[in-house]
């Protein structure tokens, strides 16, 4: 495989971008894809705003058609801010959403306005870890959990009945992804893959983690990572597409595998814009992994995709197809959605679903069982924000999504968050912890009566 | 000479000793560098009158942490408590918002207007450049401060917070980085 560091600047030239043109196609809608992706999820009940939820996906709903600006100038090519109307006070006040630095007490955690199904309980499981994202479960029970806009890597372990935090590593560049296998911690940093053997054998003198694979590009526009090692034992590093809306190189927009060690690279993914959380299906052995809409196209679409890769080499469509039956405005031209792999099911627009993990524990209810469980963090570019939740995704016998429902919610006040769900992990004894960076936090829900420390 | 000594005095004067100290007293040594009335008069150092108290918190705390590399400020905020960070965060944003030293050519100030709209630094930052929650006062931040800054997001040595401004930054020319600071610093 050929990985250029970064190819970006000449493919973005080689853009034309015209904000008119933007807002005239934005109906452009492909008719011929053969199968229609499952129906959006439902919204949360705690959603403040029911009329902002986007109907079901298919066909691509016709967002107002907003008379393109006359007088800004066209932005530059590959801009984020492509498709963002210039003379709409609405879209003026959208912006990122960056979560406090301070993690929040954990006596001040928003547990009790968190909503789970009859019968599941909510608890704070750990807290005061500034930017808590990814986790994984090592051996031994202890929790590491990575950061998107810190520097550290932080271990939670067990001791003397309990729970302790600590930082396992710091000095690391947005260590957002992280991977465990047979004692062996795997970190993903913006543009780097390390590790720590022996990891939970050193928690109180760690070693510095060592360099198994740095052959990445260093853009920040997507770079932060979720990694995963699969069925086939081998690490999946995915590398985002550099920009909200721009064409990929050999480089980007694509999930990679790798041997343990590093070495074998090569593209498994094709046409990924950004996924920051998969797993596989424990029948199938088949990835699913969920990827992040496009931006500043509508309030309503491009819905957030779960996909199933069949093969390796599958192509999703980004940026030419989206959500599988909409044609890029901009780059949509001459192409056709049925070229690529349709999602099999779609998780409302903007809502940023990110970490998600099939379902195989004994405590839940049976009607659990290999379902996927799906953190969507919560949009920050549409009026009304979506997301800001853990919905569950049931599938039927052949791998298709039956049916996408909340799960836990709450997290959203007066289109305010309180909390923003990153990743979802299930523990050895079939508990699930769910993160939130917003609080650097991790909850812990369980099923049925249980000793719950802490519980009100 | 004189400024060095009296900035030596003051960080002197707000050792953990002196914990009773009022937030005025304590922010003075800040103050000495970035201006008492919220406008910096010194070479690459930010006004910071009427900035968003969640943007300085944001920063302060890279300064603490080390995220964000600038040894004067790294070494200032080493030994703050989460609550200090959030105190003199809210002070900060009680000072006087920074004033523009002059209005500008008017026909250059027309043209980088033109270029705030092209790259819709007033959907974040606001029509008037105020800022917001986590997004910054630039209104009238010292130019040469505007243009390194920009700079530092481009070329990424500068780490923000997030990946935003360094996304932003990659289709905005040097040139045009000029203009937009000329404009920035004077905007009425």
């Amino acid at each position: 495989m050929t990985v250029y560091a970064s190819a970006r600047q000449a493919l973005l030239a080689s853009v034309f971008v015209g904000a008119c043109v933007v807002g005239a196609a934005a109906q452009q809608s492909d008719t011929t894809t053969a199968t229609p992706p499952a129906a959006s999820v439902t919204p949360s009940p705690a959603a403040p705003a029911p009329a902002a939820t986007p109907p079901a996906a298919t066909p691509a709903p016709a967002p107002q058609a907003a008379a393109p600006a006359p007088a800004a100038p066209a932005l530059p090519p590959g801009s984020p801010l492509i498709g963002r109307p210039a003379d709409s006070v609405a879209a003026a006040k959208l912006a990122p959403v960056a979560p406090p630095p301070i993690p929040t007490a954990a006596d001040k955690l928003p547990t009790a306005k968190l909503k789970v199904p009859a019968g599941f309980n909510i608890e704070v499981y750990a807290a005061g870890m500034a930017n808590a994202r990814s986790m994984r479960e090592g051996d031994k029970g202890t929790v590491f959990v990575g950061t998107r806009l810190i520097d550290k890597v932080y271990a939670v372990s067990n001791q003397d009945g309990k729970r302790q935090v600590k930082v396992l590593a710091s000095g690391l560049y947005r260590p957002n992804g992280l991977a465990f296998k047979d004692g062996t911690l795997f970190i993903a940093e913006l543009s780097k893959i390390s590790k720590i053997d022996k990891v939970e054998d050193n928690l109180d003198n760690p070693p510095k983690p060592t360099t198994i694979y740095d052959k990445l590009p260093k853009d920040e526009a997507h770079g932060w990572k979720f990694i995963g090692i699969g069925p086939d034992n081998k690490l999946y590093v995915p590398v985002g597409q550099p920009g909200n809306n721009v064409l990929h190189d050999d480089a980007h927009g694509q999930i990679r595998r790798m041997n343990l060690d590093g070495s074998g690279a090569e593209v498994y993914v094709k046409g990924m814009r950004n996924t920051v959380g998969f797993d596989w299906n424990p029948e199938t052995k088949q990835m699913y992994f969920t990827d992040n809409g496009r931006d500043w196209m509508s309030e309503a679409v491009p819905e957030d995709e779960l996909n199933r890769v069949s093969k390796a080499g599958e192509d999703f469509g980004a940026p030419y197809c989206l959500q599988g039956n909409i044609l890029d405005p901009e780059f949509g031209w001459g192409k056709s959605c049925a070229d690529y792999t349709a999602p099999v099911g779609l998780l409302g627009a903007h809502t940023a679903a990110l970490g998600m993990r099939f379902y195989t524990g004994k405590m839940f209810p049976a009607a659990y069982k290999n379902a996927i469980f799906i953190a969507r963090h919560g949009s920050w570019n549409k009026s009304q924000k979506l997301g800001g939740d853990v919905v569950v995704a049931k599938l039927n016998k052949d791998g298709t999504v039956k049916s996408v429902e909340p799960f836990l919610t709450g997290f959203l006040e007066d289109n305010k968050y309180v909390g923003r769900p990153v990743d979802v992990l299930q523990m050895k004894d079939g508990s699930m912890l769910v993160s939130d960076d917003w609080n650097g936090a991790i909850y812990r829900i369980t099923y049925g009566k249980q000793k719950v420390a802490g519980k009100k | 000479m004189r400024r060095f000594a009296v900035i030596v005095a003051l960080l002197l004067s707000s050792s953990p000793l002196a914990a009773a100290e009022s937030i005025a007293e304590r922010a003075a040594p800040c103050l000495a560098c970035h201006g008492e009335k919220g406008t910096s008069e010194i070479e690459n150092t930010p006004s910071l009158g009427a900035q968003q108290p969640a943007y300085t918190l944001i920063q302060l705390y890279m300064f603490r942490e080390n995220l964000r590399i600038f040894a004067p400020m790294n070494e200032m905020a080493k030994d703050l408590t989460d609550d200090d960070l959030r105190i003199f965060s809210d002070y900060i944003a009680t000072l006087p918002k920074p004033v523009a030293r002059d209005a500008g050519d008017p026909a250059r100030m027309q043209a980088a207007k033109a270029l705030t709209s092209q790259f819709r630094c007033d959907s974040c930052h606001n029509a008037d450049f105020s800022g917001r929650d986590n997004i910054p006062r630039i209104a009238n931040q010292r130019e040469d401060y505007l243009v390194k800054t920009m700079r530092e997001y481009k070329d990424n040595s500068r780490h923000g917070y997030d990946a935003t401004m360094a996304d932003v930054m990659q289709g905005i020319s040097d040139a045009q980085i000029v203009e937009l600071a000329y404009f920035l610093a004077r905007v009425k």
